[in-house]
């Protein structure tokens, strides 16, 4: 692949501004609440942007276009039940708790609401969450960027062994990302995060014009790939009869309500974006600002994957070869190639014998397809910067929790401010660091990363339940959240090991212990494991609640909805009113959905 | 917070814009084949430019005609916090 000298330059034009805004930014970091809460300074429309950026890694912008090769529009429900509604909830409904209550991180609200050991439990276990997802995040772009092969030349040129592209990648991601952060703390990361942005967008805009110039525009998709492609809720009244194996009440319960909401509305990596904010109306737009975005994104990174799969079947640039053989690949379709075995270089076949293709290079080998050099430098950007924001978020979310919710409660209480605020650059050198760790760790074991994914799933899955209790059920005790947290986790894990989906081998796919249920598809397995979990906490949180100690009502001002007072936005014009504002996005995603139902 | 990030941004696309104009206008037209033979160089960059500008002038003017941007806490009725 031919980058030339514009590309180079594009790219270190951006490294430069990265690290330069960290640079710019430090002289402002005086206490540990600039760095861990920019100072709570930030402008809404900044926030929002960074909201939504955060998110943005690489799982998204590559994983998304997989997804639109391989399922087609259905995929938008991942934005339009699976964000949309969550994000709205969380900006009217949650917000005024996390900023009103003083807490300065997610598990600081579980402190003040409930008890120490809720906190901890959940302090503990997204700590753990952050370092592993920026360590596969981390991963994800190093083995990308060998991928791509773009470094070749250059290493080449040098006399490094090639081996050590992989390397570089985790090495150089790794300082710019320290460097910004150490400098700038939450500010720089939400500045980055609004740039990284801006750059993605304007990578990927470039991108679907020319596929769908290319394709004959979206009627030349819906010829090309037939109804089950372009249709997102056509078919979805049975799994068998659309391309996701789920049905509607799996979709719309265990991805619309229990996984968006409990990762919208309390995933401290993408709240921390809304706790910086400027003042408690800003605080609240901050998720609807991003909405906005959030609802237009599968225009930009689904169309990709659904152009890539549409385009006639021919040799793509690149392929995921076994590691410096040349192979002679069998033809996949459009531009995806199949799926080759990373030892023996033959394409994977799943049990019915089909070939597999390797949707993940659905969006680097249409870049590449249509990009020139020039514009080609600005894609890869693009594409490193997603990298960079989503790992960045798991940074800045790790060294305010570590800090905050672990150190000074459990480890050294009542230091000063300036002791704190050096424990935050401290941790954000030894996040990075275990999340290098953690990055080998998932080259030497793949089966690792999955477990650990799986047990995150767990523990994730109840959640939203905890917070919908502890904010709008005054009655909520500690114990109760505590245990309900416990048995929904084991719900989750229980049911997992119960049911499986099919074609899959007992294991890590589930029915580990017995298999009772065959679900349709992996994604129906999953989406059913979050619901049971968030019924079961759901339930044993009022249970035990019932038979514990009420909490003092003059304890929970300001942290459950019928003991605070609304904030009153009376005075603001109308479009910064989240009500309407929320009622605004929610009628676009609604006729977004009837146009591509 | 004391830099107001319209400026970084308007720079860094402001010089993508230059730059990817630069090379359009001189760059060899087969390059563009495979964009389906518009110069998207060219054509992209003069949109990052306008981005860019527009940036650049949006962040100077908070930064220059106006001691506060809009958008203090004061204005929106809550006192900020801490």
């Amino acid at each position: 692949m031919g980058l030339t000298t514009i590309d180079w330059v594009i790219m270190a034009v951006y490294f430069a501004f990265v690290l330069g805004i960290g640079a710019a930014l430090k002289r402002y970091m005086k206490t540990s609440a600039d760095f861990f809460l920019a100072g709570r300074s930030i402008p809404a429309w900044v926030c929002g942007l960074a909201f939504i950026s955060a998110n943005l890694g690489a799982q998204e912008v590559i994983g998304m276009g997989a997804s639109g090769a391989k399922y087609g529009i259905l995929t938008s429900h991942f934005y339009w039940i699976g964000a949309i509604p969550a994000m709205v909830f969380v900006g009217i409904f949650m917000m005024p708790f996390y900023y009103g209550s003083r807490a300065r991180s997610v598990p600081e609200y579980l402190r003040l609401r409930f008890d120490e050991k809720t906190r901890g439990l959940n302090a503990v276990s997204f700590a753990i969450m952050t370092i592993f997802s920026s360590g596969i995040s981390m991963y994800a772009m190093a083995k990308l960027i060998q991928t791509l092969h773009f470094l070749d030349a250059p290493f080449r040129a040098l006399g490094l062994p090639q081996a050590w592209i992989f390397h570089t990648g985790i090495i150089v991601s790794a300082l710019v990302v320290l460097t910004y952060i150490y400098l700038g703390g939450l500010t720089s990361a939400i500045y980055n995060e609004v740039l990284q942005f801006f750059l993605i967008v304007a990578g990927f805009i470039p991108l679907v014009w020319l596929g769908l110039k290319n394709v004959g525009g979206w009627q030349g998709l819906k010829t090309t790939l037939g109804p089950s492609y372009v249709h997102s809720w056509v078919g979805m009244a049975n799994p068998h009869t659309n391309r996701l194996g789920v049905e509607w009440f799996g979709l719309a319960m265990g991805l619309g309500f229990v996984l968006s909401f409990g990762y919208w509305c309390t995933d401290f990596l993408v709240v921390q974006r809304a706790m910086a904010a400027n003042s408690m109306a800003a605080a609240r737009r901050t998720p609807l600002i991003a909405a906005v975005p959030k609802m237009l994104f599968p225009f930009l990174v689904i169309l990709p994957g659904l152009i890539a799969i549409a385009l006639p079947t021919q040799a793509p640039p690149i392929i995921n070869g076994p590691q410096g053989s040349a192979v002679s690949a069998p033809a996949g379709q459009g531009l995806i190639p199949a799926k080759l075995d990373a030892t023996t270089g033959q394409p994977v076949c799943s049990t019915t014998t089909a070939m597999q293709l390797d949707y993940d290079l659905a969006v680097p080998n249409l870049l590449l397809h249509y990009f020139p050099t020039g514009i080609l430098g600005l894609g890869l950007t693009a594409l490193l910067a997603s990298f960079m924001s989503g790992m960045a978020g798991n940074v800045t979310a790790f060294n305010t929790v570590w800090t905050h919710d672990i150190y000074e409660p459990y480890i050294h209480p009542g230091a000063g401010d300036a002791h704190y605020l050096m424990m935050g650059k401290m941790a954000t050198i030894f996040g990075i660091a275990l999340s290098v760790a953690g990055a080998y760790l998932a080259t030497r074991f793949n089966n690792i990363m999955d477990m650990l994914q799986l047990v995150f799933a767990f523990v994730n899955a109840p959640l939203f339940a905890t917070f919908l209790l502890g904010m709008f059920w005054k009655r909520a005790t500690g114990h109760g959240a505590f245990i309900g947290l416990l048995s929904g986790t084991c719900a989750a894990a229980v049911h997992h090991g119960l049911t499986l989906s099919e074609g899959a081998i007992p294991g890590i796919k589930g029915g580990w212990l017995a298999v009772i249920h065959n679900y349709p598809s992996e994604m129906a397995q999953n989406f059913w494991t979050a619901i049971y979990a968030w019924t079961t906490c759901f339930v044993v949180t009022i249970l035990v609640s019932l038979v514990t100690k009420a909490p003092e009502e003059s304890r929970l001002v300001g942290l459950v909805y019928s003991m605070t007072e609304r904030p009153s936005e009376g005075h603001l014009s109308w479009y910064k009113r989240p009500i309407y504002l929320g009622a605004m996005i929610l009628a676009a995603t609604v006729l977004l959905n009837l146009v591509f139902r | 917070m004391g830099l107001d990030i319209r400026l970084p941004i308007g720079m860094l696309f402001t010089i993508f814009g230059i730059m990817l104009i630069g090379f359009g206008v001189f760059s060899n037209p087969a390059l563009y084949v495979q964009s389906l033979g518009i110069n998207v160089n060219l054509n992209w960059g003069i949109v990052l430019l306008i981005f860019g500008a527009i940036m650049l002038f949006l962040g100077a003017r908070a930064m220059f005609f106006t001691p506060h941007s809009p958008e203090t806490p004061n204005a929106e009725g809550r006192e900020p916090r801490r």
